[in-house]
């Protein structure tokens, strides 16, 4: 279990390294950092003396390291638009991000497997038919067009939810959170049905596909002539068989759903970390770039060692094997 | 696959025993027997054919502002307008821009970035799938590393990711002319790693071969001969990626141009048309935001269930 | 051997049972006019190449037939009561608690997921009226008859846990959890190392005769039927070819293909100069000839083969499907 879990977070942090120096790049590469902080008229020595300040003068493995240094430390300079500097940018607008991201998860796995099973037991019904077709649907609508057709039903014709902003928002300590007032919590409900929707249809085919496939297994038809009755074998045997690897695809499905909160944010106008990232993309702004994007892989290694170690949790096959390597 | 697929474009076969062929395959046979298959190809077909044909379709050019009339602006769908006695089959925008010419032209951005991409990234994929198969090693951990990273972002954060260091490469100036370029640049490039992983199996199989090992004895290249044999393995799931792919890069340009960093409201695409419309859509104008929308949802849907629809026909273990 | 009509009759009575599969390119028979009775505390041995129908008679038995196929006719009797016709649940209730079945992969035959003592007591409590804690206390019983060492701790080990022939003991285990009168053991040491195979095979006659427990065992071994099996069906291009006790159909086999299958035991021929083969293979569903199955194959075919589908015929004390033993009263 130990070596399992050592293994995945050495592979964990090679992405970040690798991702870290792509950012790098972008930093040393893209625009000309000196230009960016001085402005026209400012002579050529006083630029040289800036790049030398800057260490834009060393060689490359030596800003490298520098980088590093000050992402672990989350420090990605200043804005080169706003003037602020990133790490405050990034600590104000990630509450909104995350509240939305978390609950859009939720919802999507919840109903997501809901449906899968619901549509893989009653293959041929009336219920799964819709749920296929429309799961069909849902996948070529764009996300932004979900959001703005919610927004024309519930905001301008229904007049029930805003449709843009958090709402009212109440301070816990650094953190701002939507959920404690009603405003705020009317405001969640439109993005996160947007964000959620799309991952909802896709861990929904998933999790049919793949009882469809389990329910074809050897130990299911060694239940039914057991005489274990069908409801049992599918909501026992089959369903467990089917998270073990709908977990690991559900997961990591999920774990871009911050990023795919870019698009969400920007049809409800969401104070968020995608909203802040689109904007940065327009204006070439690479601070900002450049930390959302090692935020981003963050996020994704971090959800990868969780479902690696859920995986664990979920297969005992996996479970005793790291038994035996230890001597047991 | 022997039998050629049908494409969107729907090309005739060349000669007429290959059609006979094609005519007599369970290919055609599964597309003959399935309403969804023959739906969705006429949808693609007929909504290809009107984004080629835009300009003999088009009642005017709706980027060319001297043709546009302001007395006509906001006219609605259907209705005569007051001042002209005109009236427009998909009402007109402020300008009075006719939103049935301006959807036209939309259509014909979206599919000509979605087509070019698709191509791009398929290139791409094929040409690294063979790469890492045949070289193996280094290269081909490489390439299969990239293919990962690839894989496990989002296309929308790639495509961004390259657009933003593309605008901080090109000078201002020449940046709203590069648009095109970027996005099929952009697009393409977060999406090769699937043809890619797709070939790279393919190669591994051919590679051991024997018809390889004895091209290598008589000095010719495996390389060039396995080529031979592996493009058309693959082209049955390297068609099939390539449709599910169009639907979603056209949905990807939609969704770039959407959140503004994609084609400019001077040569607006499906997504950007949507996103001016979105300014309307508490004014009441609702026909300048519906028609680009219901547009582009039908052009996704019915390219995504043909791709689908395909991957199951050419994929027996899965029906 | 007894007849249908008897008071304590046989535990298993098929009758012409005949299954199709419906495909786009036409129906194919699997199964034509199959027929046999298991006595109870029986063995049959049921032997035949791959594809003569061997397991998809036991799983029409069971009523476990997958999508395509169907049953085209006749009927299965249990304890003298149709079961082919039943209600999915009332089926349900037969399977494991009437009639047990063991497969042929033990590994695959065990849900990963879950320990081998809950797989034991849920298919226990699936079929008798008792608490958590009395079903787990049988499923230790069955796990100590079989000859799980120290079932106090294997009880909540996973499948994977196991070797093969242990894990086999646990299927076995589940097959017998409800005391079913018969069991239908399918291929049941195929996938098992040689070593263990004899064991395992000795196990499962032991617990059946110490419970008066009827056996249909499938199998291409006919070493293995040789040792265990009372009586024996010899299948082809799904139709009985010879049924009889074993002791007759091997030394003296009536249907020239069970002949030639006996000719391809080595051990019990005494002057081995090579082994006999059957020359040819077995005819696809799709292209079963007229007449008899065996035809294009048989040494000793002629005219009447081609023309007439020969039935089971009463032939010393077998029955055999060949016009050879027509003695012009059919059994």
């Amino acid at each position: 279990m130990f070596a399992y879990a050592i293994r995945s977070l050495a592979q964990g942090l090679l992405v970040l390294v690798a991702v870290a120096f792509i950012s790098f790049s972008m930093f040393r590469f893209v625009g000309d950092p000196v230009a960016n902080m001085v402005g026209q008229e400012a002579s050529v020595q006083d630029r040289q003396e800036l790049a030398e300040r800057l260490g834009l003068t060393d060689p490359w493995p030596v800003q490298f390291a520098r980088f590093m240094g000050n992402a672990v430390k989350g420090e990605f300079g200043v804005s080169y638009r706003q003037g602020r500097k990133v790490s405050d940018l990034i600590k104000e607008r990630l509450p909104a991000t995350v509240e939305l991201a978390v609950l859009s998860a939720a919802f999507a796995t919840l109903f997501g497997v809901l449906f899968g099973v619901y549509a893989a037991i009653n293959r041929t019904g009336l219920g799964s038919n819709i749920i296929m077709t429309g799961s069909l649907v849902g996948v070529s609508l764009p996300t932004f067009l979900i959001g703005i057709g919610l927004i024309f039903i519930f905001s301008v014709e229904l007049r029930w939810l805003p449709s843009f902003g958090r709402g009212e928002t109440v301070k816990l300590g650094w953190w701002t959170t939507g959920l404690l007032t009603e405003s705020g919590r009317k405001s969640l409900i439109l993005p996160v049905l947007t964000l959620g929707f799309f991952q909802l249809t896709l861990i929904m085919r998933l999790v049919r596909a793949e009882m469809l496939e389990v329910m074809r297994a050897d130990f299911i038809r060694f239940a039914r002539a057991r005489g274990i009755p069908e409801r049992a074998i599918q909501l026992r045997h089959a369903l467990r068989n089917t998270l073990v690897p709908v977990v690991t695809i559900a997961g990591l499905q999920l774990g871009s759903v911050i990023a795919f909160a870019i698009v969400t944010e920007t049809v409800f106008q969401w104070p968020g970390l995608g909203a802040l990232f689109v904007n940065a993309v327009q204006f070439a702004d690479v601070p900002v770039m450049a930390a959302y994007l090692m935020f981003v892989a963050a996020v994704f290694v971090v959800v990868n060692l969780t479902v690696d170690l859920l995986y664990f949790l979920l297969d005992p096959r996996l479970r005793s094997g790291a038994k035996i390597a230890k001597g047991h | 696959m022997q039998n050629p697929s049908p494409t969107p474009t729907g090309e005739a076969a060349p000669s007429p025993s290959r059609w006979a062929r094609f005519l007599d395959s369970d290919l055609f046979f599964a597309f003959k027997t399935s309403p969804v298959a023959i739906a969705s190809f006429i949808l693609s077909v007929v909504m290809i054919a009107a984004a080629l044909l835009a300009p003999l379709l088009a009642t005017q050019d709706p980027f060319n502002p001297a043709v546009l009339n302001l007395m006509e602006g906001l006219t609605p769908p259907g209705v005569t307008n007051e001042f002209t006695n005109k009236s427009f089959l998909f009402g007109t925008d402020p300008q009075g821009r006719d939103m049935y010419s301006a959807v036209l032209y939309g259509t014909r951005v979206s599919l000509l970035v979605g087509a070019a991409s698709v191509v791009f990234s398929a290139g791409l994929g094929v040409v690294l799938g063979l790469m890492a198969g045949y070289l193996g090693g280094k290269t081909e951990a490489l390439i299969m590393r990239i293919a990962d990273i690839q894989l496990s972002f989002p296309a929308i954060l790639i495509a961004l990711l390259v657009f933003g260091v593309a605008r901080g490469i090109i000078p201002p100036a020449q940046q709203e002319e590069a648009t095109l370029i970027l996005l099929i640049l952009a697009i393409g490039l977060s999406n090769w790693a699937q043809y890619a992983r797709t070939v790279r199996g393919s190669t591994l199989i051919e590679k051991n071969k024997e018809y390889v090992q004895a091209a290598r004895v008589i000095g010719r290249s495996p390389f060039l001969i396995m080529l031979k044999h592996i493009l058309p393995n693959v082209m049955g799931p390297v068609t099939v990626i390539a449709t599910i792919n169009l639907a979603l890069a056209i949905i990807e340009e939609a969704t770039l141009s959407f959140l503004g960093v994609g084609m400019p409201p001077t040569q607006p695409s499906l997504g950007t048309l949507i996103r001016i419309g979105q300014q309307f859509l508490f004014s009441g104008e609702w026909w300048i935001l519906f028609f680009p929308a219901i547009t582009l949802i039908i052009l996704a849907l019915a390219i995504n269930l043909l791709g689908d629809w395909l991957r199951d026909a050419l994929n027996p273990r899965l029906q | 051997m007894t007849k249908n009509n008897n008071a304590s009759g046989p535990v298993l009575s098929v009758s012409d049972l005949s299954l199709e599969f419906v495909t786009r390119r036409g129906v194919l028979k699997a199964l034509d006019r199959v027929s046999f009775d298991i006595a109870r505390g029986e063995v049959l041995g049921v032997v035949g190449e791959s594809g003569a129908g061997k397991s998809l008679t036991g799983s029409a038995i069971i009523g476990l037939i997958e999508k395509p196929g169907r049953l085209s006719g006749g009927e299965v009797r249990l304890n003298g009561e149709r079961i082919d016709n039943l209600s999915p649940e009332a089926m349900r209730k037969i399977r494991g608690r009437k009639i047990g079945m063991i497969f042929q992969d033990p590994l695959t035959s065990l849900n990963p997921l879950f320990r081998v003592g809950d797989q034991i007591a849920e298919t226990v409590m699936a079929h008798m009226n008792v608490s958590r804690a009395e079903a787990r206390a049988r499923a230790l019983a069955l796990l100590t008859e079989v000859g799980i060492p120290a079932p106090e701790s294997r009880i909540d080990a996973y499948p994977h846990e196991f070797s093969g022939g242990m894990r086999q003991r646990v299927v076995i285990s589940l097959a017998l959890a409800a005391e079913p009168d018969l069991i239908i053991a399918d291929e049941p040491t195929t996938a098992l190392d040689v070593s263990v195979q004899a064991q395992i095979i000795t196990l499962l006659k032991r617990l059946c005769r110490e419970r008066g427990t009827s056996v249909m065992l499938i199998t291409h071994d006919m070493g293995v039927i040789a040792e265990t099996a009372d009586r024996v069906a010899v299948m082809y291009a799904g139709r009985v070819a010879e049924i009889g006790p074993v002791a007759d159909v091997i030394r003296n086999p009536q249907h020239p293909y069970a002949a030639g299958l006996m000719g391809a035991i080595p051990a019990l021929k005494k002057n081995v100069g090579r082994l006999a083969q059957i020359s040819g293979s077995m005819p696809r569903l799709n292209a079963i000839p007229p007449g008899c199955a065996f035809r294009p194959r048989c040494p000793k075919a002629f005219d009447r083969c081609a023309a007439e589908r020969p039935d089971l015929m009463q032939a010393g004390k077998s029955r055999a499907a060949c016009w050879l033993v027509d003695q012009g009263v059919p059994a």
